[in-house]
């Protein structure tokens, strides 16, 4: 039934400053779920996420072990940290949102359309479309239609994060991160990013990393719980919630720390 | 039970420290005042003894007569063409190193030593530049006493200024939009080129002219390389000699005895108008800049 679109084999990472690092993770993602990072700051979600899209590869990284492997087309799997990735192709693949929205300093259009022209599309029906359905899709549609060339700055903070998520999904990525997506939204906003969430889900392999284990509990087809840069455990829906395995998840999940 | 009034709030220290507030507040008015006072004493003297110098003649007419009489045309030509040639070779190697620093160099002991010698690059005597510019341009290199020796010589003193400040530019954009554009499948130079130097521009602009308006009114450099004395017609290409405004001032200031007050005021106005004129052009481009921002 259902594929693994990413497989991450003894995967560890660490900072040349220290920071919060990455021990030896093991896991597997499914396509088409909303796969959820948690656990407390300083874990390695971040981190882990950013290595899914070597986004890592801007920050100061001091060691990397293990693979990442991306599916691609019938059934092979692609090493992202093979010396002959095209980085920049990757990155159109797997899609990033951020905790806190930066819209480029560009008009509603010219963010939806910046990562299409990046890659030389000049054709201003097909950024037309783009425009439309990535809106319509992150549920702004609506509310943006009429002001696609104002400024993106000019949208409130739940309009913005909603334009984020609308870009990311313009090149209709395989894989979308999302990074504590709805972190700086109120509770309106972040229900339809939510909701936005369990639609796209249909057409793409979604990694969550939520900004309150409520958030995850509510969004998780698999959870992974994160304690300083180790997997401690994983299971599908809300069994981690509910009847989690290890005491350390048990302690976290009830509130006892965190 | 005691009634608490406004009044009790006043404790018996707070005239003191009211007076300790006003003697501050003193002194820091004090001191702006002390920086801004000279320069308008410096404007306005130059402006009420010289403006009434300023007529057609003057401006457009050449010198005569020991100088004595007629305009300064060649002068305001000829460090016009400086400020031109100086910005044609400061201007994008200045920029284009500032982009190297700022968004490519590593940080290591090259890029330090690098950075070391722009700010003490910055800091040498104008002077030394001029000596520097005769035995490379001049002599060495055999452009003469010229417009090119002299704006290259010129250039050489602009360019760490444009490094600096265009780099500083750069730096104040937010690292977030670096990151987004490049999680977006965008290279390192489209995020420079589509993002941040957009950005940047009204900062790095403000940079050329400041660098440029320094250029226009320095004397030391353009003293060996590019200015002539005393040259009654227009420089014809870019290795004749020319007059100057900055060196021409400072003949006629210093050198010519018997010379009319009137012509010396008038010359350091039209250099003041010139220098002002490119800082108002420079605050224009830069408002309108920021207006057409689409954030």
């Amino acid at each position: 039934m259902s594929v693994d679109k990413i497989i991450i084999q003894n995967f560890s990472l660490s900072y040349s400053d220290g920071t919060e690092s990455l021990h030896n993770i093991n896991l597997k993602i499914q396509a088409n779920t909303i796969t959820v990072f948690f656990g407390p700051a300083g874990g390695g979600k971040s981190t882990l996420l950013r290595a899914i899209n070597r986004l890592n590869d801007l920050a100061d990284v001091a060691t990397r072990s293990g693979t990442i492997l991306l599916a691609i087309a019938n059934g092979s799997y692609l090493d992202i940290y093979d010396r002959k990735v095209d980085v920049i192709e990757l990155r159109r693949r797997v899609g990033m949102v951020f905790a806190r929205p930066v819209v480029l300093p560009l008009t509603i259009r010219g963010n939806l359309t910046y990562a299409l022209e990046v890659k030389g599309e000049k054709n201003k029906k097909i950024l037309d479309n783009a425009v439309e359905r990535s809106l319509r899709q992150a549920a702004l549609w609506d509310e943006a239609k009429d002001r696609l060339d104002e400024p993106a700055m000019a949208l409130s903070g739940g309009q913005q994060q909603r334009l984020c998520l609308a870009r990311s999904l313009v090149l209709e990525p395989e894989v979308i991160l999302l990074d504590e997506p709805t972190s700086a939204l109120d509770p309106i906003s972040t229900s339809k990013v939510e909701a936005t969430l369990q639609e796209l889900k249909q057409d793409y392999t979604i990694v969550l990393v939520p900004h309150s284990i409520q958030q995850a509990a509510r969004m998780a087809d698999f959870a992974a719980f994160f304690l300083q840069g180790k997997l401690v455990e994983s299971a599908p829906e809300n069994t981690l919630f509910i009847t989690p395995q290890d005491p350390k998840t048990r302690d976290y999940v009830e509130g006892r720390y965190g | 039970m005691k009634k608490v009034t406004p009044n009790s709030l006043h404790s018996s220290g707070s005239a003191a420290r009211n007076r300790i507030q006003r003697v501050g507040f003193l002194i820091l008015l004090g001191a702006t005042l002390l920086t801004v006072i000279p320069i308008f004493l410096i404007i306005g003297v130059i402006i009420v003894q010289g403006f009434q110098t300023i007529t057609p003649e003057f401006i457009f007419g050449f010198p005569y007569n020991g100088m004595k009489s007629g305009g300064i045309w060649p002068a305001i030509v000829g460090t016009i063409y400086l400020i031109l040639g100086t910005a044609l070779f400061s201007v994008p190697l200045g920029i284009a190193a500032s982009i190297y620093l700022a968004e490519y160099a590593p940080d290591n002991r090259i890029t330090q030593i690098i950075r070391i010698a722009i700010i003490t690059l910055a800091g040498i005597p104008s002077v030394v530049y001029g000596l520097f510019g005769l035995g490379l341009f001049v002599i060495a290199m055999k452009f003469g006493t010229s417009i090119l020796a002299g704006a290259l010589t010129l250039a050489i003193m602009n360019i760490p200024v444009i490094i600096s400040t265009s780099e500083e530019a750069l730096r104040t954009i937010p690292q977030a939009f670096r990151v987004t554009s490049i999680s977006l499948g965008a290279t390192k130079w489209q995020t420079i080129r589509r993002v941040i130097l957009p950005q940047a521009q009204p900062g790095i602009l403000t940079g050329v002219v400041l660098g440029l308006e320094r250029a226009a009114g320095e004397t030391a450099p353009i003293l060996f390389t590019a200015a002539a004395f005393y040259l009654p017609r227009l420089p014809e290409s870019p290795l004749d000699q020319t007059m100057a405004l900055p060196y021409h001032l400072y003949v006629i200031s210093t050198q010519v005895p018997g010379m009319p007050a009137g012509i010396q005021y008038g010359t350091a106005l039209v250099l003041l108008i010139l220098v002002l004129g490119m800082n108002l052009v420079a605050t224009v481009i830069r408002s309108r800049v920021r207006a057409r921002r689409q954030w």
